[in-house]
């Protein structure tokens, strides 16, 4: 006599345990970026994963709504705070959109320049990051002092490491430094050099690939459904990158390559992020050789602020200046929606005006923020050791995700 | 001269849109302002027009990538359909396609007294968190949302702050254990 | 009868005093500038006497009186007893097993006879292994004690990972006792006398074996799961602070150096140096004309050898602690249980075919 299977057969009862219910953050290791995960684990099996957001929400854009339109880039600077400059830039080229100007082309290389400069910053601490989470301090050092360097050439230019807030309306806050090529020169050379550290320390490591193959993959479809962009969308192998599909600025005079995965794990994440930084490398380099001399703001003074000597010397410039600093500046009533690529994806702004010196709305499109509502599908059935390095391939930054 | 009014042809997405509704009520105002196709539809329609802009084999919208509200309580007239639809929300839906490389933005205005529209979750997966987002900042009810709570505010938290009437330097009281 | 208890009493001082005086907080401070060295950075150099740094050898100095002074905390809802306990039982058995390994040879000093080792026992091989796994005892109570969830899944890797590799690593020297033909350290030792019979020559694949799962038993990177940082927060010793804490550390970097002092006696000659054995050391240091000095020189540069390449194996795994990333939980446990054990096997295999059709001569 066989016995009949019970009909509310449940494992756990009739074993008597239980699922851990664990909180795996907010101030947990591996959560940098403050974000909290109730698990569920099964032993080491993730059974469920409800992911928390929200503890960097600091009203963004309810704060901009009461800036004027020049105030709100150090509001931008803290999106994703480990490239200001995307942000800065992304947020000025919505505006210049809806005003309808045009940027002297020397600001446009440097605004290029920078982005990538900081695109470099935000990976090589992404890449780091996740070696770090796998015990790979030393990997993570040689990144952090690539990292360090880049950034001493962004404070060359704008004085600040982290918090640019270098990007105008209609221009920057200032042109490059003098010496600024040869800088770059020999901060790309040691940086190559710790690239190539890195490289040998774990691309090909045997422990290394078998953390990062095959954990938190996402097939092209699902990547593009559940709203990927940036690296993790490349690593699904869908070569979108907003310099090529809609190039801004002068990413149409450079030649670079968009590196693509295969099978969109945590493993062709690293190798696309990894390949970014040399493309990114390649594009500084180009931009300084192509790049013309002439004036970095526009010659209006109804939208970038003159400078000291014009706006004390001439009486239109002054009744400008005078108006810009107590109102702001009058961006004529309208919408735009203006995408650039940002570190971890398309970075978009939708701005609405109505023709006052304040935004109406100022809604900033988080790339992470989609990319990270994947997380408990990816990572559903996996041991919890398989959430470190997807969650860290995965990027989330918290001042980005939670504005 | 309004501020939306370019002039130009339209766009292909813009035209085979135009085409596919042509003679129902759904689309209630277009725009190309800046190059930006900003087609603006009844929130009823929501479900109708997406699944079409996702589906159709020439448009292939396949990433949505965004979805936010805008609060129109102070100025009723940048949009010129609000006043005469008496709305005061507008949730706002920005589209890509990889495969074309084309956008749209696809606006739906709401009522200040029902703000409810239906969910697209069901259609893109990212519309998930995006809409938890929305319902959390403006308090737009999304109909068939598997989970909509807050997303980026506590669950203790009251009203909706990025609503033009909540003031910005309004406190809520700490919530949490005191000890 | 005195005399043998001096010279107990001095051994397991200087054994003592070696690990927890010398080697434990050295460790410290070397784990810190090895790393900075390998990643391009200075290093802890601040801690000073009077304006002198010393290349931050302060800095244990200054740890030890800082880990004092802190709290002890025992969260709510711990068992206060196991709690408490836990620590002493991971350092105990670390520091116990250090007592059978010979660190130098024998010497006749002024007619008495002097064996380097604390405890000459005829098992003492197995005694390594069964003091080490009680070493388990303190990790799993030190987990389970602290009522923390991380702490608990901490207690259970460390307690699957380290009697897995037990199992394995005894496998592993068995081709060595077979070769051999003895399980006590200090005949072991002797009998490599000879460079052609140290351990290393013939055993080389058990070494590699070996030298995987002591790492493994003693839960350092690539097989740091149970205090994974970043999955576990600390592991088994989240919960721990001041003087208790540091007690783990202590028992990890004294298990650094019984594993090195192991591999040392059992696979690189114990003290002997390459190519002199014991007798051409004292005979060339004179031994004809003044037995009791050239005993001592000897025993001197006996136990400075063993130093020397317990400090060359501890660099080893210092090194490899500081390449590596570290391995998922269950692919500790696929390499243990499907790769070094059978591996270690197949080697008892072949160690024995080797030896009963005389390709490895037995010393």
């Amino acid at each position: 006599m066989s016995e009949q299977p019970k009909k509310d057969y449940d494992f756990h009862k009739e074993h008597h345990t239980e699922l851990l219910t664990v909180n795996m953050g907010p101030s947990h290791p591996a959560t940098h970026g403050t974000v909290k995960f109730m698990l569920a684990l099964d032993g080491e099996t993730i059974e469920n994963i409800e992911v928390d957001v929200g503890y960097l929400h600091r009203g963004f854009e309810k704060e901009c709504e009461a800036q004027t339109w020049t105030g709100v880039f150090p509001y931008t600077d803290r999106l994703d705070y480990l490239a200001s400059v995307i942000n800065n830039v992304g947020y000025a080229m919505t505006v210049e959109k809806l005003i309808g100007i045009t940027t002297p082309e020397r600001c446009q290389y440097i605004r290029v320049i920078t982005s990538e400069l900081a695109r470099m910053g935000a990976h090589f601490t992404c890449l780091g990051a996740g070696a770090l989470e796998l015990g790979a301090l030393t990997a993570f050092i040689y990144f952090v002092e690539a990292r360090e360097m880049v950034w001493d050439l962004i404070e060359s230019v704008c004085g600040a490491r982290l918090t640019h807030n270098y990007v105008r309306i209609g221009g920057l806050t200032s042109d490059l430094p003098d010496g600024f090529a040869g800088n770059v020169k020999t901060t790309f050379k040691e940086c190559r050099r710790l690239w190539i550290d890195f490289d040998k320390l774990l691309t090909k490591n045997r422990i290394f690939l078998d953390r990062m193959r095959d954990v938190g993959g996402i097939s092209s479809a699902d990547a593009k459904a559940w709203g990927f962009t940036g690296p993790c969308l490349r690593a699904a192998g869908v070569p979108y990158d907003v310099r090529r599909a809609e190039p801004y600025l002068v990413y149409d005079r450079v030649d670079f390559e968009i590196p693509v995965g295969e099978t969109g794990d945590n493993y062709d994440r690293f190798q696309v992020r990894l390949e970014e930084i040399e493309q990114s490398m390649r594009i500084v380099e180009q931009c300084l050789v192509q790049m013309p001399e002439g004036p970095v703001n526009v010659n209006n003074p109804e939208w970038r602020q003159p400078s000291k000597d014009l706006s004390s010397g001439n009486i239109e410039y002054m009744i400008h200046h005078f108006k810009n600093v107590l109102e702001g500046i009058h961006v004529p009533k309208g919408e735009a929606y203006q995408a650039v690529e940002g570190a971890n994806g398309e970075l978009g702004y939708y701005i609405v005006s109505n023709g006052s010196g304040y935004p109406v709305k100022m809604r900033v499109r988080p790339p992470c923020f989609p990319i990270t509502s994947a997380l408990p599908m990816l990572i559903k059935g996996r041991l919890i050791a398989d959430l470190i390095p997807t969650f860290d391939m995965l990027n989330l930054i918290g001042g980005e995700c939670d504005r | 001269m309004n501020w939306w009014e370019t002039g130009g042809v339209d766009s292909p997405v813009m035209a085979k849109v135009k085409e596919r509704f042509k003679g129902t009520s759904t689309l209630i105002f277009t725009h190309n302002f800046k190059g930006d196709d900003t087609i603006v539809i009844q929130p009823e329609d929501v479900s109708l027009v997406m699944e079409f802009l996702k589906d159709d084999p020439q448009l292939a919208f396949d990433i949505l990538m965004d979805v936010t509200a805008v609060d129109y309580l102070n100025d009723p007239d940048i949009q010129p359909y609000l006043s005469g639809l008496g709305a005061r929300f507008e949730v706002v839906y920005h589209i890509y396609s990889e495969e074309k490389n084309h956008r749209i933005r696809v606006k739906a205005p709401l009522k200040a007294e029902e703000p409810i529209i239906n969910s697209v979750a069901f259609i893109w997966p990212s519309a998930d968190w995006f809409e938890r987002e929305a319902w959390d900042l403006y308090g737009v009810v999304f109909r068939g949302h598997p989970n909509l709570k807050r997303i980026l505010l506590y669950k203790e938290f009251v009203g909706h702050p990025l609503r033009k009437d909540y003031p910005k330097t309004k406190r809520q009281p700490l919530i949490g254990p005191v000890n | 009868m005195t005399l043998a208890l001096v010279e107990t009493a001095a051994k397991i001082a200087f054994v003592f005093g070696l690990n927890i005086g010398v080697f434990a907080p050295l460790l410290g401070w070397v784990e810190r500038k090895q790393s900075a060295v390998m990643q391009d950075r200075i290093g802890a150099d601040r801690a000073d006497v009077f304006g002198f740094t010393i290349i931050g050898l302060f800095h244990t100095m200054s740890d030890t009186i800082k880990l004092i002074f802190k709290e002890d905390f025992i969260p709510r809802g711990a068992d206060r007893i196991m709690h408490t306990a836990a620590p002493a039982l991971a350092l105990i058995p670390a520091l116990v097993a250090f007592t059978v390994i010979p660190f130098g040879g024998h010497y006749t000093l002024w007619g008495h006879n002097v064996n380097l080792v604390v405890a000459d026992l005829d098992v003492g091989a197995l005694f390594v292994f069964a003091i080490s796994s009680l070493a388990a005892y303190g990790v799993v109570l030190a987990g389970w004690s602290s009522n923390n969830n991380w702490s608990f899944l901490g207690g259970l890797r460390a307690a699957a990972q380290m009697f897995s590799y037990e199992v394995a690593m005894g496998l592993t020297i068995i081709g060595l006792v077979m070769f051999y033909q003895s399980l006590s350290l200090v005949t072991i030792v002797e009998k490599q006398n000879e460079f052609w019979h140290w351990g290393i020559i013939w055993h080389w694949p058990a070494f590699i074996l070996y030298f995987t799962c002591a790492i493994a038993e003693n839960k350092r990177i690539p097989f740091d799961v149970p205090e994974a940082e970043s999955e576990l927060v600390a592991g088994y010793f989240t919960e721990y602070s001041g003087m208790k804490f540091i007690m783990f550390w202590m028992a990890e970097f004294v298990e650094v150096v019984t594993i090195s002092a192991l591999c040392v006696v059992l696979f690189f000659g114990g003290h002997h140096l390459p190519f002199v054995t014991d007798a051409e050391l004292i005979s060339g240091l004179g031994g004809a004309l003044y037995p009791n000095f050239a005993n001592l020189a000897a025993m001197g540069i006996g136990i400075l050898t063993f130093i020397v390449k317990v400090i060359i194996l501890i660099f080893i795994q210092m090194t490899i602690r500081w390449t590596l990333p570290r391995f998922r939980y269950d692919q500790v446990m696929a390499l243990g249980w499907k790769l070094v054990l059978p591996a270690s096997l197949i080697w008892i295999f072949i160690v024995g075919v080797g030896i009963l059709s005389g390709i490895m001569p037995r010393p």
